[in-house]
């Protein structure tokens, strides 16, 4: 898992190495330093010589100078690696999801990849730049106040390893005790967050049936468990600065103590005892800082697995070695087809025997769940099939190479998405050196043309994201128009009119007949009135095929059908204006 | 947890943004409301546990000083006084030691009370804001107010402001010990501090050209990867790989170059400092041996006691002078983070600040009955209530000058069934948005049972109107508890009665836990229909004289579509019904239609009417534009 991230650093990986390098030299001088202090109060200032005082001051100046050398070199490699390593972490993740199928996408979903490449990755950048420059730092100061200490005094120093085993247990027991309600308290965040996230998005219910005070009692038992929750963990963190106190407090007095001992038995000097007492503050500070790494590095532990997850993920799909790049009509087979979204789940689909010819007009119509958006995805496989075989143009589909495959079989997604920029960068996603002309004559047929022209700047208005300045109608047309323009040997609509007033949708199915007569044409919709003029209708329920067939024909013959006609036309749903 | 925008090494935060002193000044006023005596001892407490590091300070002079040095050479020196004197520095210690928990724990409990109140003061406020809020705003939006925003204010809260403090204190107390020690280290120490202050600030200066640089870059690269990610299914539907990848290099690089930059600078500001610390130890060191050798004894050479600079009082100084420049450099980075964190202060108090709903009503409708609303004259007479709505010459507009009602005039009597049809943004749903007033209309009158709706306390005129939305909102909890939201006060049995109603039972009956069976809000265990037929159930619940209905206009499967179907003409039973219309049967038993068409009712009557008119309701039945 680490070893994945740790992979990423690549060409920073020289920086990554040295920013310890400056570090530790940085270090060693700063632990110097108080050295030297001593030497200026004993060899100077005790032994009444104002030239040693300019000697060791003059050593302490330019040590301090190359300390601050050492510092910046640090400072600014750490900044380029752990930058260097987010980039290149971005970057893997993003390539990576490129090759992601859907079922990928399926496992991952948006707003998990979202925070993976936003959030998480600052989590690591952040705690790779922190490791470089203090991870080092903290052992290091800590050993070489430890060996000077020795150095100074090797019986005085048996107070600091006293000191330092009380310290590092109770810190130990501290953030162990701490981490785990602070585990607690995440998960009261979520519930916290799950109630005004309720009630933000369902405010209509809340306010239709006055219940605001009812979410306001909600919320304030979440606040106050939270609350709760949080006071006792700080109050445990509390402990975090007696313990120091006492610690620092502990070793200052017993200092005072036997150092005054030692100076008057002569075996210390006076010069040594205050270098002792910055000793102290050193190694302590030392112990704190390594606490704060761990910290840290737990945090960081999960954008780590989150992160390594993706980069590793190998994509369910391959493509044929010598795959076939042509495809050479718009006839579809399946054959025996089935279908299960998760291996060794349920089949969402069952036995699937097809045989579309090209240049016709198949509408599958079915309820939620009965498996007919599924269906389409098959065909342009967006997924595999996991038993039997799909055959466009007499080729199994796996063997096609897959951006042939997908820019001669367009799909028009449920959701469909614009993409920031003109309606032109739009519909040049179909096809990417279309002249406007051409542009224009597939909004034509996609009934597409009618709205954009109205526009005070026409094709080259911005599309906001998401495409928030279009209609639920406008937007479906436009990317049937995108689809329009890769001259596709299948188009498959999936639901892509439902929000298109029917009268539109009947002015759109003409126009196809008309100017695409031989792509085969797939359309999948909830609605009768979309689909009866179909050459034939494939009637889908609980992931079989229910009937294939002609209108005229299925009304007389299967019941599914007649019951979804009947209340169609005369029951359910008129839906006879346009929905969103 | 850390946000997005935070790269920086610890210990630096650059100036960013201005400071609003006014939402922070009402910040302090909301921590010291609930918090005065809390505050007082923390403070007290700073102050003693200051003291006290202050005393150890000074002690090493004293030790030096007072012990040590006399006993040097003495045959047989008596350590007695040195242990009274360790004993008195440690029960200073203990105190100091003691004042430091206590003041860590007081802090605790006013960030966090602070934040319960806040919380709960925001949420109370956004409850009562009018619809119009959320609508205008997207719902990541706000969110954010309640976690990033309160968030950075915790941290300000818990962390910056007592820190702030604790180094003022730290600055002062130590400056009086300097300066009663010697004068001229004083002056010394002090062009040091002043030195770090004005570097760091400049470095602040320097660096906050690349800090929004680098704040602009993130917010690019992060809206294009939410754009693209969520987009990814297109991206592969039509090839867009490669080209997707390579527009995300180039930002990803320029991302990264415009991080380096910043917090290359940033990375600085601790190296620096540090050594400028160094430097002044040494200058001083430097300065004190001089002094101390050449015993100068002019007044400007002594303390403001007039003692005379010994080697004891130059060790001390030495940590004093430590202690004097480290929270400089941390005031600086506090201030900045105060500045930092008073953008987040900002949307929390514009939160705050939305005016509420208005509520001038005074008429109460009030359930008495199992079917049975009344409301009370001002002369204390009950009057039942029977349902009649009118509208006359209601103009309505969500922004000023973008009309979207136009003279809308129509009346429902007791128990009739008024069906609305039309296209996307012809009006319908606004209409209903009108009469629970979730907006308020511009010009007209809505009369309610004789009433102008304005005049209704607003709380129970919704209460006496029960909506049911296309999209269907459940909450966490039971299936009972969501049947319940109806009206708090059913019992069980009630709700049951309710469910079998509107034809809920047998599939809820079906379930694991039968009414018990926890669901989440997005109903992610429940389908689509099922969980309309609970929407149901909870109007039937509430059992309301008038109904908002706006048909879903998804398809369901055949089963529960008629069960819905049966449903919803069960609890339109006897009630003056709205309705959004999407099927037909619902069209054909209305007693009117009123075919709306660019905020306008353009034609109105029965099924077989407006079907004989051949006019727009025509077209839109028959799929057929009539030339």
């Amino acid at each position: 898992m680490y070893k994945t991230i740790l992979r990423q650093f690549k060409q920073y990986k020289t920086a990554a190495i040295l920013t310890p390098v400056w570090t530790a030299a940085e270090v060693v001088l700063g632990v110097l330093i108080p050295y030297v202090t001593a030497s200026i109060i004993d060899k100077g200032i005790n032994a009444g010589s104002m030239p040693n005082v300019y000697k060791y001051g003059l050593y302490m100046v330019g040590m301090a100078f190359l300390s601050l050398l050492f510092g910046i070199l640090a400072g600014r490699f750490a900044a380029y690696s752990s930058t260097g390593i987010a980039a290149n972490l971005r970057d893997a993740m993003y390539k990576n999801i490129q090759r992601f199928s859907f079922s990928d996408i399926d496992k991952y979903s948006t707003a998990g990849l979202v925070t993976r490449m936003t959030t998480d990755v600052s989590n690591i950048q952040n705690a790779v730049q922190m490791l470089l420059r203090v991870s080092f730092r903290a052992p290091l100061n800590l050993i070489s106040s430890v060996v000077m200490c020795f150095f100074i005094n090797p019986r005085l120093s048996l107070i600091f390893l006293v000191a330092i085993v009380i310290l590092a247990t109770l810190l130990t027991l501290i953030i162990m005790r701490a981490s785990k309600l602070f585990q607690q308290i995440f998960r009261k965040y979520d519930t916290l967050n799950a109630v005004v996230q309720e009630n933000v998005s369902a405010i209509r219910v809340v306010k239709a049936y006055v219940r605001e005070h009812h979410e306001l009692s909600k919320l304030d038992k979440a606040a106050l468990s939270l609350f709760r929750l949080n006071i006792k963990a700080e109050a445990i963190m509390a402990l975090n600065g007696p313990v120091m106190n006492l610690v620092v407090y502990g070793c200052i007095i017993s200092l005072s103590w036997f150092g005054a001992h030692y100076i008057v038995e002569g075996s210390l000097t006076t010069g040594q005892l205050t270098s002792l007492f910055s000793y102290v503050m050193m190694v302590l500070q030392a112990l704190m800082m390594l606490s704060m790494i761990f910290v840290q590095l737990t945090q960081s532990a999960a954008s780590v697995k989150r992160i390594a997850q993706v980069i590793d993920e190998e994509p369910d799909m391959t493509e044929d070695d010598s795959p076939v790049e042509n495809v050479k009509d718009g006839s579809i087979e399946f054959n025996n087809v089935c279908f299960s979204y998760k291996e060794g789940g349920d089949y969402a689909l069952v036995d699937i025997n097809l045989r579309i010819e090209a240049g016709q007009t198949i509408g599958i119509i079915g309820g939620t769940g009965s498996g007919k958006s599924t269906l389409g995805s098959l065909i342009s496989r967006l997924y595999d099939v996991s038993k039997g075989s799909i055959k466009i143009g007499g080729v199994d589909v796996r063997r096609y190479s897959l951006n042939r495959l997908r820019n001669q079989v367009a799909v028009v997604l449920q959701n469909n998405t614009l993409f920031s920029g003109t309606v032109l960068d739009n519909l040049r996603w179909g096809k990417e050196d279309a002249t406007e002309e051409e542009c224009r004559q597939a909004c034509i047929s996609a009934c597409a043309d009618e709205f954009i022209s109205t526009l005070p700047d026409g094709y080259n208005t911005v599309v906001e994201q998401g495409g928030a300045n279009f209609s639920g109608g406008q937007k479906q047309r436009l990317c049937i128009a995108r689809a329009l323009l890769k001259s596709p040997k299948v188009l498959i609509l999936d639901d892509s009119t439902s929000a298109v007033d029917t009268a539109t949708d009947g002015k759109i199915r003409q126009t196809f007949a008309e100017r695409i007569p031989g792509t085969t044409k797939i359309i999948i919709s909830h609605r009768i009135l979309s689909i009866q003029h179909a050459d034939k209708i494939v009637v889908m329920d609980d992931g079989r095929v229910k009937g294939f067939d002609t209108h005229d024909n299925l009304l007389k013959t299967n019941d599914i059908y007649k019951d979804i006609y009947t209340m169609q036309t005369s029951g359910a749903e008129g839906d006879f204006d346009e929905t969103k | 947890m850390r946000g997005p925008g935070q790269g920086h090494g610890p210990g630096f935060t650059p100036p960013a943004g201005k400071l609003k002193l006014s939402t922070v000044a009402r910040l302090f006023g909301l921590i010291l409301k609930d918090n005065k005596w809390r505050i007082a001892i923390v403070l007290l407490c700073i102050l003693v546990s200051t003291l006290a590091t202050l005393a150890s300070t000074l002690f090493t002079k004293t030790l030096l000083d007072d012990y040590v040095v006399p006993m040097i050479g003495q045959a047989a020196p008596d350590y007695s006084p040195l242990a009274v004197a360790l004993v008195k520095l440690a029960a200073v210690l203990i105190i100091g030691m003691g004042a430091s928990y206590l003041h860590s724990i007081m802090t605790v409990y006013i960030s966090q009370g602070t934040l319960k109140t806040l919380r709960h003061n925001l949420f109370e406020h956004m409850e009562r804001l009018p619809l119009s809020y959320f609508d205008s705003r997207s719902y990541g939006d706000i969110m954010s107010v309640y976690t990033n925003d309160v968030d950075t204010l915790r941290q300000v809260i818990g962390q910056t402001i007592p820190r702030l403090f604790q180094s003022l204190v730290t600055i002062i107390s130590t400056f009086v010990s300097m300066i009663v020690l010697s004068i001229p280290l004083s002056v010394i120490s002090i062009v040091m501090a002043v030195i770090m202050y004005i570097v760091t600030r400049k470095l602040g200066t320097l660096s906050k050209r690349y800090f929004k640089k680098r704040q602009e870059m993130l917010g690019k690269v992060n809206g294009f990867i939410e754009e693209m990610v969520s987009g990814q299914r297109v991206v592969k539907v039509y090839c867009h790989e490669q080209k997707a990848i390579e527009q995300f290099s180039e930002l990803n690089e320029e991302l990264r170059k415009s991080v380096y930059n910043a917090n290359k600078i940033g990375n600085i500001v601790m190296p620096v400092n540090g050594n400028l610390g160094n430097l002044g130890y040494v200058f001083i060191a430097t300065a004190g041996a001089a002094i101390a050798l050449s015993a100068l004894t002019g007044w400007y050479f002594c303390g403001l006691n007039g003692s005379v600079l010994t080697l004891g009082t130059l060790v001390a100084f030495l940590t004093l002078h430590k202690n004097f420049t480290r929270p400089v450099t941390q005031i600086s980075n506090e201030i900045n983070s105060i500045v930092m964190a008073s953008a987040g202060s900002d949307r929390v108090y514009d939160l705050m600040d939305q005016k509420e709903e208005i509520n001038e009503g005074k008429v109460i409708l009030e359930k008495t009955g199992d079917c049975q609303w009344c409301w009370k004259t001002p002369e204390g007479e009950s009057i039942p209530l029977k349902g009649e709505v009118s509208l006359s010459d209601v103009d309505f507009s969500y922004v000023e000058g973008k009309q979207v009602l136009y003279d809308i005039n129509l009346t429902a009597y007791p128990g009739q069934k008024i069906a609305f049809v039309g296209g996307t943004g012809a009006g319908k749903t606004t209409i209903t948005n009108l009469i629970n007033r979730f907006y308020e209309i511009q010009d007209g009158k809505i009369v309610y049972d004789g009433l102008d709706v304005r005049d209704i306390e607003k709380d129970s005129l919704r209460r006496s109107l029960g909506i049911v939305l296309q999209e269907t909102h459940l909450f966490t909890g039971r299936i009972i508890d969501n049947i319940r939201y109806g009206r708090l006060d059913a019992t069980d049995l009630e709700c049951i009665e309710a469910a079998k109603l509107v034809c809920a039972h047998s599939f809820i009956k079906r379930l694991p836990f039968g009414y018990d069976t926890v669901i989440s809000g997005d109903g992610g265990n429940l389908s689509q229909g099922e969980r309309q037929l609970l929407a149901i159930a909870r109007a039937a619940v509430a059992a309301p004289p008038v109904l908002i209905l706006d048909e879903a206009t998804s398809s369901i499967d055949t089963r529960t579509e008629k069960l819905i179907q049966k449903g919803m003409d069960e609890l339109m039973k006897g009630r003056t019904t709205f309705v959004i219309a999407h099927r037909l049967s619902t069209i054909l038993n209305a007693d009117y239609i009123m075919v709306m068409d660019h905020g306008r009712i353009i034609e109105r009557g029965k099924h077989n009417e407006l079907l004989a008119q051949k006019g727009k309701y025509y077209e839109l039945f028959t799929g057929n534009q009539i030339v």
